[in-house]
């Protein structure tokens, strides 16, 4: 019997995981470095924090606002300047603090510039006047805030929201959110960096030339690509999976053969788009430039870190057509909605059929001298 | 039954002629060198019989086969080595020969004789960015050996060795002449590498022959060695100083 280390199959899987896991970089940015991304996202978006607001006051005469600061805040100071906070508690949303600040218009608009301020507020007849940029949220916010407090100060100084009920379903949170998106992402990344550059730079070095000048069967050489990325996506999915669990425990709600069976249609279609944009250059300047030019887009529209419905109405339908938009709405759908096979049979279809064309198209494109 | 004929092959990259009609036939056992200086079209002639590049016309047959009907044939049957391959570096060479046995479906077993027959016994778990240019050398000519290649193809294996490593791998290529079961075409622009090796020497420049035999039979009292016969026949030194003039 022949023995299965003569097989050129299991010959080029072999030597192409080897020069994979030889490479501490690879480690780094494909395990390493999504389960670092999404534990820092994560405790950043899912810890309850201090709302804290700039305010600079620039008044001629005393408004109601100053009278309120005269009973709730507390004076202190601060390089060299006498500032007043004041601090409202709240367990449902978290404490907010408005730090006030007294400044004249010039310095108050520099401030606002800078962004070391929110609101300016100067007097007009006994009344405040709030100034800020409408189009900043975070300054409307603080607005609103304010303005609430000045009208009714006692209603919004409640410790409790009694009209709120926080959501603790599994599957709401921002994190859960982000998962699924980072899986998606680094799918597609490890790919296109992993069998995209990987067959240039062979090309560039004259080892592809070299390759085919034996017998070895081309689709061998891609297939092996492909099963070591395979491999690859997968340990490294569970790797951040395993941390998600850990620290946020994150559940997959849905059904797991359907999220393994859309995790390979999306495998297959990022590898037939890496061979594609691999499939002709001999420099790997060439070759960075094309792969950014494939992911950039995908990665800032396809909805990885905030959803794509911020995009506007017409845009919609065309960043759904996106291969990692499919992906991502269907991994995402598995973890956090309970999808089964119904619902991502039809994205997978379509990235399998993707895979398969690109792969197809690719072969025939590819320069091997 | 030739090994290899050319039948007046031409080949041209953009305004660049790099091949003009270039004719010859080659018996079974020769050691036959190329020679000619960088540009002559020597690499480009090479490659086109090893099936790596198509010729815009005229006709390339191997024991008789052309390679647009028999690639998969001849493949099996030619070794070569390439100007500049580099072999991945993170490999190591056992892993490499490995690698390259595998799509002739050769085991270990072979792959242990390319080594002791390259002199690579020490070196083989070492990785290949760790090789000197005189091992690394050593190992693309192991590449081309796996396989017991009838007809083998060196495009200038020895460039950019110092004097040591090349002996080396001169002697590699000698005990293959004794066994007399290989074919040899090899390109260099070292007059002594194709005068120690080879049995037959074909001079080329800016795509054609120049002259093309015995060692013995190129020479004569004007040309006494082959530096002068090339300056007789060009008007200009094929290497000078150690470096190639154009």
């Amino acid at each position: 019997m022949r023995s299965i280390k003569n097989n050129q199959l299991y010959q080029l899987f072999k030597t192409q995981l080897l020069l994979t896991i030889r490479e501490p970089e690879v480690l780094f940015w494909g395990m390493v470095f999504p389960v670092l991304i999404s534990i820092g996202l994560g405790l950043a978006f899912t810890q309850q924090t201090e709302s804290k607001f700039n305010v600079i006051l620039v008044e001629k005469n005393k408004t109601e606002l100053d009278s309120l600061l005269n009973i709730y805040a507390t004076k202190a100071h601060s390089k060299g300047e006498n500032i007043q906070n004041w601090e409202i508690s709240n367990k449902t949303l978290g404490n907010t603090i408005f730090k006030f600040s007294e400044s004249d218009w010039n310095s108050a608009i520099i401030s606002l510039k800078r962004g070391e301020a929110d609101v300016v507020v100067t007097d007009s007849l006994g009344k405040a006047v709030y100034h800020f940029d409408p189009l900043n949220s975070q300054s409307q916010l603080a607005y609103m805030k304010l303005s609430a407090l000045v009208k009714s100060p006692a209603s919004s100084m409640s410790t409790e929201n009694t009209d709120i009920e926080p959501l603790t379903l599994k599957g709401v949170r921002y994190i859960d959110f982000l998962i699924p998106g980072l899986i998606a992402f680094g799918l597609m990344s490890s790919i296109m960096w992993g069998v995209s550059y990987t067959i240039i730079e062979r090309r560039s070095q004259k080892l592809l030339r070299r390759m085919v000048a034996t017998p070895m069967k081309k689709s061998n050489f891609l297939f092996a690509l492909m099963f070591v990325r395979i491999l690859m996506n997968v340990v490294e999915s569970l790797i951040l999976f395993f941390f998600a669990w850990l620290i946020f425990d994150i559940h997959i709600q849905g059904n797991i053969g359907a999220l393994i069976v859309l995790f390979l249609a999306g495998n297959l279609a990022f590898t037939g788009i890496a061979i594609l944009v691999a499939s002709r250059t001999t420099k790997t300047e060439v070759g960075s430039g094309l792969i950014n030019a494939v992911q950039m887009p995908m990665m800032l529209l396809s909805g990885i870190f905030f959803s794509y419905h911020n995009f506007p109405e017409w845009s919609i339908g065309v960043i759904k057509l996106l291969p990692l938009t499919a992906l991502t709405d269907g991994i995402r759908s598995i973890f956090n909605e309970g999808a089964g096979w119904m619902e991502v049979i039809y994205p997978t279809c379509i990235l399998s059929a993707l895979g398969v064309i690109c792969f197809a198209v690719g072969m025939k494109l590819f320069k091997w001298n | 039954m030739y090994q290899i004929e050319v039948k007046d092959i031409y080949k041209s990259f953009k305004d660049v002629h790099a091949v003009r009609g270039i004719s010859f036939a080659i018996r079974p056992g020769e050691f036959v060198a190329l020679l000619g200086p960088n540009g002559a079209g020597k690499t480009t002639t090479v490659e086109m019989m090893e099936g790596l590049k198509n010729p815009d016309s005229g006709e390339i047959l191997l024991q008789g086969k052309s390679w647009l009907k028999n690639e998969k044939d001849l493949r099996s049957i030619i070794g070569l080595s390439l100007q500049e391959t580099r072999f991945s570096e993170k490999l190591t060479i056992f892993e490499t020969l490995c690698l390259f046995g595998s799509f002739f479906r050769l085991g270990e077993k072979r792959v242990n004789e390319i080594i002791e027959l390259t002199g690579l016994e020490s070196k083989q778990k070492s990785m290949v960015g760790t090789l000197s240019g005189g091992q690394r050398q050593r190992l693309a000519l192991g590449v081309a050996l796996l396989n017991t290649p009838q007809i083998l193809f060196l495009d200038e294996p020895t460039t950019g060795l110092d004097p040591h490593s090349r002996l080396d791998l001169w002697k590699i290529l000698k005990q293959l002449k004794d066994s007399e079961k290989t074919t040899l075409i090899l390109t260099t622009h070292y007059m002594e590498e194709a005068e120690s090796l080879c049995d037959r020497i074909i001079i080329i420049d800016e795509g054609k022959i120049l002259k093309d035999g015995k060692l013995e039979d190129l020479l004569d009292e004007d040309s006494r060695n082959l530096d002068e016969l090339f300056i007789n026949l060009t008007g200009k030194a094929l290497r000078e100083n150690g470096n190639v003039v154009l």
